[in-house]
């Protein structure tokens, strides 16, 4: 299973050269400022737009090359819009079938009264799409693209004309898509939260050219992203939950860089969970801290010091056992500690967020 | 009160009325959808043509099409050569001249109602595997329903109304071409005031109650 595209896209002011190699599963973040292209990329990928000198394969099957061109109605794709699109004449359970009826057999992969469940939507199936939430509109429209059994499913941004509640409503419906799914997404999104949230893999795009790809964890580690991420930069890491203190509300979880003691989430010992630690909430001791509030203290050695936006900055990789934290430092402070690649030092870690 | 002619008339109006606004659906809705979803340049000038009854005098497009449809016309040669004869004068004639002048009445709201429709619902239907005729079929013509009233409505009544295109090509033959308005307009070259009342009240309800219906479907909509 893997996807392999070329994509030459040009229109008025605005040109796009893309060539990537897909992993065949997974949640792929196609992530970039607005403008740059992704959504555009998204739209070739299925077919909404037509552009020549562009080829793309999907699994076995080529989508499109320079003699042909599949159309978007006989791709076994699913597409979630920014707007749900529900059919406003159709009630919730006929917007289901639509494509479900029309896809035939591939539609037989998936399980109608499973999608339901999985996005909470079984109470919907008789209402009309305008006596919806916007939330539960997105809700239906995942599932009506997951029913048509897709081999690949596509998401432009369908968190983003969402308010910040319905976003949290939806996002642990995304989780459970990822855990329970076996297909194949491209998440087209412009939020490092989501992205972090969700993402396995990354394809960051900016001025119409991709500029960074690779697993999501090496990729964020990364100091040099074309794109600065600024307040958003930060690591994330997989980790298992080991120990769960009752009295202090907290969860002690484990990662190949040490243990952190993190709020306690809810989750059982023993599951997987993934960190995000932001660079801004990490700082660097050369001593192992003590007196401080901050209960996070891992040993580490400075992999690399790179320079900020902000001439006042710095971004300094660390390695923590093998695994990467970033951590954001006025640069006269990097002075001061003397901090030089292959330093042994103590990343004070703030704050920690348990994303899924 | 209203003589066998009056009757005709009215009748005549009718039939000429409904096949016009059945012809002008049928092959005003692909026109229509097409001005509506193309980028073609023809779009403009097509888009011209189509609304051009709308501002033209009904007697100069009356006239062109009698010189067009006539015996020396291009197309008057060719429905003798398809054997149909001469289309001046009869009730085949006049659908077609009625359909020419109503047509922007029914391609207007159509071309609307599609447009309204949006890119948005289209591609998600391509996205479930539904091809272009398919969408149109199960997600457009739905979604277009309130545009084909109006269009229905409008194509309809516009057609009752008309004068100046059906005397040009229909002339006023009483019981083959002769449609309600001529009928009111010899009752009043002949003076007779009381049999004109009735007709021309008749139109005037009649108008009334299309443009109500039309209101209150608004209204409604609106809720």
């Amino acid at each position: 299973m893997s996807i392999a595209a070329r994509f030459a896209i040009r229109y008025a002011g605005f040109s796009l050269t893309a060539e990537f190699d897909l992993p065949g599963h997974g949640i792929t973040a196609l992530f970039g400022p607005s403008g740059s292209g992704k959504s555009t990329l998204l739209r070739a990928i299925a077919g909404l737009e037509r552009w020549p000198a562009s080829h793309l394969r999907v699994n076995d099957s080529v989508w499109q090359d320079a003699t042909s061109f599949l159309p978007t109605h006989r791709r076994p794709l699913g597409y979630v819009f920014q707007h749900a699109n529900l059919f406003p004449h159709l009630s919730v359970g006929r917007n289901l079938d639509y494509g479900a009826r029309r896809a035939g057999a591939a539609a037989r992969r998936v399980v109608r009264d499973d999608i339901i469940e999985l996005l909470g939507i079984g109470a919907l199936l008789e209402r009309m799409p305008a006596r919806l939430s916007g939330g539960e509109q997105q809700r239906v429209a995942i599932a009506r693209a997951l029913l048509t059994g897709p081999e690949l499913l596509l998401m432009d941004e369908p968190l983003a004309a969402l308010d910040l509640a319905r976003k949290n409503e939806i996002l642990p419906y995304l989780e459970t898509l990822h855990d329970t799914l076996d297909i194949p997404v491209l998440y087209v999104s412009h939020a490092p939260d989501e992205v972090a949230r969700l993402a396995d893999h990354l394809l960051v795009l900016d001025a119409g050219a991709i500029v960074a790809q690779g697993p999501l964890a090496e990729t964020l580690a990364r100091t040099d992203l074309p794109i600065p991420l600024g307040e958003d930069a930060g690591v994330v890491l997989d980790a298992y939950v080991r120990e769960r203190d009752a009295r202090w509300h907290l969860a002690r979880v484990e990662f190949p860089g040490g243990e952190l003691w993190v709020r306690d989430g809810g989750q059982a010992i023993g599951s997987r969970v993934r960190l995000r630690i932001l660079a801004r909430d990490v700082s660097i001791a050369l001593e192992r801290p003590e007196g401080s509030s901050i209960m996070n203290a891992l040993p580490a050695t400075v992999d690399e010091i790179a320079g900020e936006p902000h001439p006042a900055l710095a971004l300094v990789r660390l390695n923590a056992g093998n695994s990467p934290l970033l951590a954001r430092l006025t640069r006269r402070s990097a002075d001061l500690l003397a901090l030089t690649p292959g330093a042994s030092v103590w990343a004070q870690i703030k704050a920690v967020a348990l994303i899924g | 009160m209203l003589s066998p002619d009056d009757l005709a008339a009215i009748g005549l109006t009718l039939r000429l009325a409904g096949l016009t606004t059945l012809l002008l659906l049928l092959v005003g809705t692909p026109i229509a959808w097409w001005l509506a979803r193309s980028q073609h340049w023809l779009k403009g000038p097509i888009g011209a043509v189509v609304t051009l009854p709308l501002v033209l005098p009904p007697a100069v497009l009356g006239f062109y099409l009698l010189v067009l449809l006539g015996p020396e016309g291009p197309l008057g040669q060719l429905t003798q050569a398809l054997g149909l004869g001469l289309l001046p004068f009869t009730f085949p004639g006049l659908v077609l001249a009625s359909a020419i002048y109503s047509m922007p009445f029914v391609i207007q709201p159509l071309q609307q109602a599609f447009a309204a429709i949006g890119d948005g619902p289209l591609e998600a239907a391509a996205t479930l595997r539904a091809s272009p005729l398919d969408t149109f079929l199960s997600v457009a013509l739905p979604l277009a329903r309130p545009g084909f009233i109006t269009a229905a409505i409008l194509g309809f009544a516009h057609t009752v109304g008309e004068f100046g295109v059906v005397l040009m090509i229909g002339g006023n033959i009483p019981g083959k071409t002769q449609v309600l308005s001529m009928a009111i307009y010899n009752h009043v070259e002949a003076l007779e005031y009381g049999q004109a009342h009735w007709l021309a009240g008749g139109m005037l309800l009649f108008s009334f109650v299309v443009l109500l219906a039309l209101n209150l479907r608004g209204w409604q909509r609106s809720v």
